[in-house]
């Protein structure tokens, strides 16, 4: 490959791709981890092999992309220049697509989009609601480009900012630019980044260090995972500038083992990049040179805190340590370390490029810029999206989201993974960013949204994600190993009908200690789900212990399922669901619970289109 | 070397940057309970015990002592009720995870708790996972025979893979840093057994007295470390204090010897 020598190199041999080229047909499909699950790689395939036996691979381009976002409903195809998008795509529709789409001028109905309940289809991916509302920045180029070509990125404009960087600014100056922005940390904590690589710059040693944190654990998020797949040069060139601010050459990204493909888009990154000489000595010809290593996690979710991660590094156990000494100071090695999140670094050559007023001019009061989500559980459109910082609850889960599955009515939002807290529908106002999230006992975390319907129950909830957190604890502190376990035995209790008003009050000690006593971040955010749902929906947790009664009907010991004779229109669908053959009933008969054989799992419940079935 | 003002419990006291608030406490006669720090170890801050109330600037807030470098602007309480409560909280954990434990019934007894509010458990022991042997065995005596292994609550001390340990060299070390007693050795006849470590160790025999006193591998490990030329003997502590009372009688009452400085060998003592 061509070395890039200088600046004027870069600019020459981006003029010389076609895959800037706007006007030219090309054939985008996901290939991000959901996309191909659903087969997404067979349909890209097809659509080579075909363009190919009909001589068209020539004028039109096929190219696997990074995550679309729009997950749930995958394998997504997009036609450019037309901007066509094409949904749950398989593979036999390939041929139908480049008869009538490629070939032809046509659209094909079925495979296009269809707000529910509405009669008209949405055939342009920038007009579907989904789309409509985000702001995209750090995914701006996720779905446009094939994440394993580094000519992709650089037909898009990447390492410009690199160059500009490198050729027209000061490190102080960058470090200027970034503090003035106001990007905070997109890993949860939300330090402002320019002051943390402000104190790494002016801290005595080398070398110093740069860490990407890909060490992203939190259940149902995936959006770490989706810029380390699909757009891995823009965290690479985000790093490179981050080293040549703060005067380090050399860089660590440290990624779930559990990603594979992330780890190979990296690695494919990582060489395309020292082939040109983007990274390694003499970046561009200049003075500066910046190396990137990956490290892999072994699976451990408190790897994901920063101090834990470096000791991950250095080859010890993932555990923790007291955070009084910064890591600017004694990080990885002992050394001098920055480290920040993925999405932190995506963001870092788009303000460059950008300027910092461009960037400061997006978000809220003190959170400027987007953030990525992933927005899941019973929510229309699962998928990934990235949102001004501000945008209120209601308009991502309503607007973008498409609101809760199933028409059932919604209950609570988890925001920040599984350690952040329950909010209520009486909070669906709230604008999104650090400040007021943590003002109403959750956070932001990395970036989880997780909707829950109204046959959620909320003290399962607790005890779901407080058993989760009791497995990840590292174990090494009495307050995280022990607290939480404990907060989860008292959760127990109360699930499963044994609990005690005085449990609740233990809870609320122990949970207050927990967060205070630990030494990670693991610990201290544990308490989170259980303070809030506390919070928010003692009600349930009374109900579970004076009733005796789960009000969603979730836990199993406190529920009693029973068909409504009056609303049942013996339709036999939950005859056929039941899995332990607990239900009797003939036609025109109404159907019957047997309670001895009944296991309470809800599928008659959960199918029966008449809301017939009941909780005592 | 940087000193630094601090106060602590309203004294203000004039101390070297960076050294830790627990030590600085002690030595000012201040009481800070802990059950995982030892001086010649590094801190850990894994029994919570030391937590002490910081105050710097605006913010104020709870932490371990052991592990807390004093710097400029600090201001530390070691008695407030937040922290005496989080003290209680947190001997009630390790109670009920090691009910017998004496070192923690006492401790808690202290301050006025009588039992646990949370189920005792009794398969675990007495070990608190203060981590103390498994930094000694790493930190001093440079085996590393024991570590951590799994996480959480299912969190325990072990040999690799909990099998008999072939690094182990039966120093005892960890019996003795241990503070709840949790490691169960037994000396029965030519074998050491660390029946929590599943290790049996052989030991070697006293050339005087013919019982078995120190471990084999032990006796190698400090053979190794040892300059060439200067082999250790095999006798045991108690006829090395015979041996040494005989011969500084005999140089004292024999002229005509030269004094060797009291020190005997085996080989002179074959020559009487």
């Amino acid at each position: 490959m061509t070395k890039l020598t200088s600046v004027v190199e870069l600019e020459a041999y981006r003029a010389g791709l076609t895959a800037g080229d706007k006007t030219r047909p090309c054939v985008t499909i996901c290939g991000g981890t959901g996309c191909r699950a659903n087969a997404g790689l067979q349909v890209a395939q097809m659509f080579r092999n075909m363009l190919k036996a009909k001589k068209l691979d020539e004028k039109v381009d096929v190219r696997t992309t990074g995550c679309h976002g729009f997950c749930e409903r995958g394998p997504l195809v997009v036609l450019l220049p037309k901007g066509l998008l094409y949904i749950s795509v398989r593979p036999n529709d390939v041929e139908e697509i480049i008869a009538t789409s490629i070939e032809g001028d046509g659209t094909i109905e079925r495979l296009a989009y269809k707000l529910p309940g509405a009669k008209e289809r949405i055939f342009r991916e920038s007009e579907i609601p989904f789309y409509a509302h985000q702001r995209r920045i750090v995914f701006a180029n996720s779905g446009k480009i094939d994440p394993t070509n580094i000519d992709d990125y650089l037909a898009v404009g990447g390492y410009s900012s690199l160059a500009k960087a490198l050729t027209t600014m000061e490190p102080d100056q960058i470090i200027d630019w970034i503090e003035k922005s106001c990007l905070r940390g997109r890993g949860g904590g939300g330090f402002p980044t320019g002051r943390k690589w402000r104190a790494c710059r002016n801290a005595e040693g080398y070398p110093k260090y740069i860490i990407c944190n890909g060490d992203e654990g939190d259940p149902g998020a995936f959006m770490d995972r989706s810029i380390m797949e699909g757009n891995p040069q823009s965290i690479l060139e985000g790093m490179a500038i981050g080293a040549y601010a703060i005067g380090s050459d050399q860089g660590y990204i440290y990624v779930r083992q559990e990603y594979p493909l992330a780890v190979e888009n990296l690695r494919i990154a990582i060489k395309q990049a020292q082939e040109h000489q983007l990274l390694g000595q003499n970046i561009l010809g200049t003075d500066f040179s910046f190396t990137v290593h990956i490290s892999r996690g072994a699976g451990a979710f408190v790897c994901g805190e920063s101090t834990a991660l470096i000791a991950s590094i250095e080859g010890f156990s993932g555990e923790p340590r007291a955070k009084h000494i910064h890591m600017s100071e004694k990080g990885l090695f002992a050394k001098p370390t920055n480290l920040n999140n993925v999405e932190t670094w995506a963001n870092v050559p788009v303000i460059i490029d950008k300027g910092w007023k461009w960037f400061a001019d997006i978000g809220s009061d003190n959170s400027k810029g987007t953030k990525v989500f992933s927005l899941v559980g019973k929510v229309r459109n699962t998928g990934l999206i990235e949102v001004p910082m501000g945008m209120t609850l209601r308009e991502i889960i309503f607007d973008i989201g498409g609101g809760v599955a199933k028409n059932r009515q919604f209950k609570a939002v988890q925001t920040g993974g599984p350690s952040g807290g329950c909010l209520p529908a009486s909070e669906l106002n709230l604008s999104v960013d650090f400040d007021q999230l943590a003002a109403v006992g959750s956070m932001m975390g990395s970036g989880g949204m997780i909707v829950m319907d109204d046959r959620t129950c909320m003290v399962e909830v607790a005890r779901y994600f407080t058993e989760f957190l009791s497995r990840e604890s590292c174990g090494k502190c009495t307050a995280c190993r022990e607290g939480i376990m404990r907060m989860y035995e008292l959760l127990e209790n109360i699930t499963t009908g044994r609990g005690t008003i005085e449990d609740i009050l233990l809870l609320e000690e122990v949970s207050a200690y927990v967060r205070e006593n630990s030494i990670c971040g693991l610990g201290k955010s544990a308490p989170n789900p259980t303070l809030s749902t506390l919070k928010y929906f003692r009600e349930e947790y009374i109900a579970h212990i004076e009733q005796r009664r789960c009000p969603a009907g979730v836990c199993k010991e406190l529920t009693t399922f029973r068909i409504d004779p009056e609303t049942c229109k013996a339709c036999g669908k939950c005859i056929r669901a039941c899995p332990v053959e607990a239900i009797t009933g003939q036609k025109k008969m109404p159907h019957v619970i047997d309670e001895d054989k009944c296991v309470k799992c809800g599928a008659c419940r959960e199918i029966c289109p008449f809301d017939a079935v009941t909780i005592l | 070397m940087a000193f630094i003002k601090t106060v602590i419990d309203g004294k203000e006291i004039e101390v070297e940057r960076d050294s830790w608030a627990l030590d600085v406490a002690s030595q000012m006669g201040i009481e800070i309970p802990t059950l995982c720090h030892h001086p010649a170890l590094t801190p850990y801050g894994a029994c919570r015990l030391c937590v002490v109330e910081v105050t710097k600037g605006k913010s104020t807030w709870l932490t371990t002592s052991c592990d807390l470098p004093i710097r400029d602007g600090l201001t530390i309480r070691t008695n407030t009720p937040e922290v005496i409560n989080s003290r209680k909280i947190t001997l009630e954990l390790m109670w009920a995870r090691a009910p017998e434990a004496e070192v923690i019934a006492e401790l808690a007894a202290k301050l006025g708790i009588d039992k646990p509010r949370f189920k005792v458990r009794n398969e675990l022991g007495r070990c608190i996972l203060c981590g103390l042997c498994v930094r000694v065995c790493d930190q001093l005596i440079g085996v590393s025979a024991l570590n951590f292994s799994r996480r959480g609550v299912q969190r325990k001390v072990s040999t690799p893979f909990e099998k008999a340990s072939n690094t182990c060299i039966g120093c005892n070390a960890c019996v003795a840093v241990c503070p709840t007693g949790h490691i169960r050795v037994v000396d029965k006849g030519t074998i050491r057994n660390f029946e929590t470590w599943n290790t049996p160790i052989e030991m070697i025999e006293c050339n005087t007295c013919h019982k078995p006193y120190m471990p084999a591998k032990e006796f190698e490990y400090i053979q190794t470390r040892l300059t060439k030329g200067s082999p250790i003997e095999k006798i045991c502590p108690k006829c090395r204090r015979a041996d040494t009372v005989t011969r500084l009688h005999v140089a004292s009452v024999s002229k005509d010897k030269k004094y060797n400085g009291g020190i005997s060998y085996g080989s002179e003592k074959t020559q009487q």
